[in-house]
């Protein structure tokens, strides 16, 4: 009866690129451990696994779930509640789970504008053809649904109760090993609690040198040769870490890559990008206001990098245009 | 009943929020639209502050503070001048409205100014009718 003691795991993708699912490979041999100490009852992208098996369990009977993508239409949530109901621990694993990730950025504009441009005006799209999803569709006097689509993206726990909260994009391979590992021995820390993260920023644990930070120009990684030994932002090249979660390894800014933002905010702080443009803001060298603008207007999309990551968990969520 | 808009004033303690004061205790008349937070210096005024004011159903938020130059701290006022403009940036890439948010410098001896300046605000506010951002993200709960 050893079959028993298994725990009971499943892994499921929302609004995401997948590469969640392969962060869970990276572990390498390590995911064979997990064949051994698990068994993965769904998990789309790698093992066959329909919904009616999930449908069909007992509530509670998974052990865990990991749940990585956002919610952006009613599949997502719908399967969102299903193992809800059918995950003792349901995490939300990685930056879209958690804060609706890169999907969330479509907050910044509608539905309308989506299909538009995906069905209509894509230049790619065959002349003539202009066929556009409906949720419900009438073929020969029967009716046939797709899932609809949302007006807006969403973050998991806009939708479920999540227990635990893993950030990344995707999150570091260690962290996955880390995460499951504290599954299987039981040692996992309050509920709610972010895992697999440290509680400092990434600039605590990055070794460029950080001295004043003055700048009166932003420049663009591929704009300028830089320092590999200076901090980042005091070159002018944008960098999130001062706004970001540590835990990732300063993987972005040891590439020479200011940091993302994916790990997410700091514990306390409700707002990535506000914060995020404290800092910034706080490096231009001018008292000179239209100098400041000028400085300013250097920065093309500015609330897409502050919200790479976040803009669904964000204060203002979405579009508020009219 | 009419609309009466509902706006947030974030004042620094050592010139904006005397110049309010000195507006009352001058017996100067400006609209009761304005909810006054003191803070100790328009740098403490975290943008995080303004986007959650808006958020939990403000139509507007004023930022008042010392005129360059003159910050009890000598430099506070420069950390929220840099701030703001880059803040304008991102509340536009929202959609927020241009008057929704203002920032402008008020010293402990002008009291009318003060006065003129929330009079202003109010009726521009007024014109451009109420946020719909709380409603929005409440509705968002509701409605997929």
């Amino acid at each position: 009866m050893t079959e028993k003691k298994k725990l009971q795991i499943a892994l499921y993708w929302g609004a995401a690129c997948g590469g969640c699912d392969v962060a869970v490979l990276d572990t390498n041999e390590f995911i064979l451990d997990v064949a051994a100490l698990a068994d993965i009852r769904l998990w789309p992208i790698a093992v066959d696994g329909k919904y009616q098996d999930v449908e069909a369990m007992a509530d509670g009977e998974l052990d865990l779930t990991l749940f990585n993508g956002a919610v952006r239409n009613s599949e997502n949530e719908h399967i969102a509640k299903l193992l809800r109901r059918k995950s003792k621990t349901l995490v939300a694993f990685g930056s879209c789970a958690y804060m609706g990730g890169i999907p969330g950025l479509a907050n910044l504009t509608t539905r309308e504008e989506i299909f538009t441009t995906a069905y209509l005006n894509n230049p790619s799209i065959e002349p003539g053809n202009r066929t556009v999803p409906y949720h419900e569709t009438q073929v020969d006097g029967m009716t046939l649904d797709i899932p609809s689509f949302y007006k807006r993206v969403y973050k998991l726990a806009d939708v479920v109760d999540v227990d635990y909260f893993v950030p990344g994009c995707p999150p570091a391979p260690d962290q996955v090993k880390n995460v499951i590992l504290a599954v299987v021995k039981g040692e996992l820390p309050p509920r709610k609690s972010v895992v697999g993260a440290s509680d400092r920023a990434v600039c605590d644990d990055c070794k460029r040198t950080k001295e004043e930070k003055k700048t009166k120009h932003f420049y663009r990684p591929f704009e300028i040769i830089q320092d590999p030994e200076r901090c980042l932002m005091e070159q002018g090249i944008l960098c999130m870490g001062a706004a970001t979660r540590s835990g990732c390894g300063v993987r972005c800014p040891n590439s020479n890559q200011g940091c993302r933002g994916c790990y997410g905010p700091l514990p306390e702080v409700t707002d990535q990008g506000t914060k995020f443009l404290s800092a910034l803001a706080s490096t231009i060298d001018s008292k000179d206001p239209s100098e400041i603008e000028e400085i300013i207007s250097q920065l093309p999309d500015f609330v897409g990098y502050a919200y790479r990551f976040g803009m669904p968990a964000s204060k203002l969520q979405r579009s508020h245009r009219s | 009943m009419s609309y009466e808009p509902k706006i947030v004033g974030f004042l620094c303690n050592w010139c904006s929020y005397t110049g309010a004061d000195l507006a009352g205790t001058s017996r100067i008349q400006y609209p009761a639209n304005i909810r006054i937070i003191r803070v100790m210096c328009s740098a403490r005024i975290d943008p995080t502050f303004v986007v959650d004011a808006l958020a939990q159903g403000a139509d507007g938020v004023l930022i008042c503070g010392c005129h360059p130059g003159d910050c009890h701290y000598s430099e506070g006022n420069y950390k929220a001048m840099r701030r703001f403009p880059l803040l304008k940036k991102l509340l536009k890439s929202y959609g927020v409205e241009d008057e929704r948010v203002r920032q402008t410098w008020v010293s402990a001896s002008e009291g009318q100014r003060f006065a003129d300046v929330v009079t202003d605000m109010t009726e521009r506010v007024r014109a451009l009718g109420p946020s719909r951002i709380h409603a929005t993200l409440l509705t968002d709960r509701l409605e997929r």
